[in-house]
């Protein structure tokens, strides 16, 4: 009886507690990383909201008010074509939104596979797939993505599809290394001996010790991502219009009108820039909390 | 020394295959439908080929082994990059034409990079959490998430609305004209440096503040070395090692984004070719001008790989 009550319980508020021990670490520590991530949520919930934030449609046409200056009416201005450029700005963060979420999800999946894999099976597979990361990380990110998007053709599928293998492919660099490190512990060797599959050891063993770097990768991702997307939408080659998206909206048919507009080059240049330094000093935050060793990386 | 060069020039032979590999595939997984596209989409095409001939012009008739030995075999053989689909000019004669102009930029943005990011790092790092030290930083980071096109955007518009003045987009050529060609490039070169001098002057900044605490500068200062000594003579000389394969590392950032800057300021390098084939969909320049960056940055790789030994004594090639 009593031997079953002396086995320690671990209550389900500690994991809770953890979490908000490290916000709070997170506001003392790193007040600017934590803005960040304030300013983060914020445009997340713009993006997710858009529908309902929008004061206007995001195409809705309005010929009689044609590139008007900031108001009330209209806090961003309007375009050439009368559409308020907030409304259009918050339907841009959507579409920023989608792509943050799946196709940094997809690259840090796709990180982890390969990372995993290579640096826990290294041998002959390392070797040669070391050399394909390699060639693939000597292609800058954007030339790859032209060209992959000049084959498939502009959309969001294809756009989410290829940054996702694209970073994948260059992260599985971080992850490789943080899986050698994890893989010489003497409880992976304990597991070893004991006759774990590998599977096993993987999935209980490597991968709850590398989830630091891992969400770090995460993190960073996003910023990368919103940036790649908005530069080939501002080569024309993103999403295609007219669906708003801040990188569309500085290039186009909108460039020609910004000698009489200058809000129009302004405002999403503003959200972009916005968006993408608060998840990188979030990112630099989540980093230093996290994972000291990757400090100075990136 | 020697032989470390003719094995890292080994070494890089398997990449470099990858490297082709990895191109070509991914330009010959062009569907089928856009063949049709090209054909109705490019009206000076259509007359000149028809849809079997286009198919025999791409090589997309043969099997795909096929298709890459005989695509490397020309280019290694013959340095022959194919021919472009519109215009049949040899895309190797385009890239001659537009590669050094890339250079060119991206060497001018790399020098404006670090006339910005090494003074400024330097000094945050021996005035370490003065406001100087602060203000600095914090404009370095902004800098980092300002897109270059966004930059690019602005200086197209704002000066043109203030002041009436706005950037040539006719391009002189170097040969031509040097100073001419040289106004032009800066505005470019500094955008484009600009974005890139962010990274450079954080680890700038570290390395130094790194080496600064090591017992060979106590000893220097002990010495009664000025400053000016100490930091330059035995601070930098080490601390700068990192940051030149940071350097080999931007690379790919650099050109990158060279493919941006060229296209707002209308600048005829690399990108605006890869763009413009993009648009037209002229296959043979797109796998020829991204095979040429591709090696382009292994090749920076391998030189700063090499630089090592000149600037750090503690490096011998074995």
């Amino acid at each position: 009886m009593t031997l079953v009550t002396d086995i320690p319980v671990v209550p389900a508020s500690r994991e809770r507690s953890g979490v908000i021990h490290f916000l709070v670490r997170l506001f003392r520590e790193k007040p600017l990383g934590a803005a960040g991530g304030v300013i983060f949520i914020l445009f997340l919930l713009c993006g997710i909201f858009a529908d309902f934030l929008a004061p206007y449609g995001m195409n809705q046409i309005s010929p009689r008010n044609r590139l008007l200056p900031p108001s009330w009416a209209y806090p961003f201005g309007t375009d050439n074509l009368g559409r308020d450029m907030l409304s259009r700005c918050l339907y841009g963060a959507q579409i920023s939104v989608i792509i943050a979420f799946t196709a940094a999800t997809l690259a840090t999946v796709v990180s982890v596979v390969i990372g995993i894999l290579t640096g826990y099976l290294s041998g002959k597979v390392d070797l040669v797939t070391q050399r394909f990361v390699d060639a693939w990380m000597s292609f800058p990110d954007l030339i790859i993505l032209l060209v992959v998007v000049s084959v498939l053709g502009p959309g969001l599928p294809q756009i989410i599809f290829t940054l996702g293998f694209l970073l994948g492919i260059a992260g599985s660099r971080i992850i490789r290394s943080a899986v050698v490190s994890v893989r010489e512990n003497m409880y992976v060797h304990a597991a070893q001996s004991i006759g774990a599959s590998t599977k096993r050891i993987l999935w209980r063993h490597i991968l709850p010790n590398i989830m630091p770097p891992i969400i770090v990768l995460l993190t960073t991702r996003v910023g990368t991502v919103i940036l790649a997307e908005s530069s080939l939408s501002f080569l024309g080659l993103g999403v295609p219009p007219p669906t708003p998206t801040w990188g569309g909206m500085l290039s186009g048919s909108g460039r020609t009108f910004m000698f009489q507009g200058p809000w129009l080059a302004l405002a999403p240049g503003l959200c972009l820039t916005i968006v993408v330094y608060a998840t990188n000093m979030f990112g630099d935050a989540l980093r230093d909390l996290l994972d000291p060793r990757m400090r100075g990386s990136r | 020394m020697r032989s470390y060069v003719v094995r890292r020039l080994l070494a890089l032979v398997p990449t470099l295959l990858f490297a082709s590999l990895i191109v070509f595939v991914i330009v010959r997984l062009v569907p089928g439908s856009i063949i049709d596209m090209m054909l109705s989409q490019n009206d000076v095409g259509a007359d000149k080929l028809s849809r079997d001939q286009l198919i025999q012009t791409l090589g997309l008739d043969r099997p795909m082994w096929e298709q890459y030995f005989r695509w490397i075999g020309s280019i290694l053989l013959h340095g022959d990059l194919g021919r472009s689909l519109w215009q049949n000019t040899p895309v190797a004669e385009l890239l001659r034409a537009r590669l050094p102009i890339t250079f060119q930029l991206g060497l001018m943005a790399l020098i404006v990079a670090l006339l910005i990011a090494i003074p400024i790092g330097i000094y945050s790092a021996i005035r370490q959490d003065t406001a100087g030290d602060y203000v600095t930083r914090s404009f370095s980071i902004l800098m980092l998430a300002v897109p270059s096109f966004w930059m690019g955007t602005m200086v197209m518009v704002f000066p043109s609305i203030w002041w009436g003045w706005s950037p040539e987009v006719k391009f002189v050529a170097f040969t031509d004209d040097p100073l001419q060609n040289l106004r032009q490039m800066i505005l470019p070169a500094v955008i484009l440096g600009t974005a890139l001098s962010a990274i450079t002057m954080r680890l700038t900044r570290t390395m130094m503040l790194e080496v600064l605490r090591q017992d060979y500068i106590r000893t220097a200062w002990a010495k009664g070395l000025p400053e000016k000594l100490v930091v330059v003579r035995h601070a930098l000389r080490n601390a700068l090692i990192p940051v030149v394969t940071l350097i080999g590392l931007q690379a790919p950032i650099l050109i990158g984004g060279a493919v941006i800057v060229e296209q707002i300021f209308v600048i005829p390098g690399m990108g605006l070719l890869l763009l413009d084939s993009i648009s037209q969909r002229d296959y043979p320049i797109i796998t020829g001008v991204s095979l040429v960056i591709g090696f382009s940055v292994m090749l920076i790789n391998l030189a700063v790989d090499l630089s090592y030994g000149l600037l750090d004594p503690k490096v011998r090639y074995r």
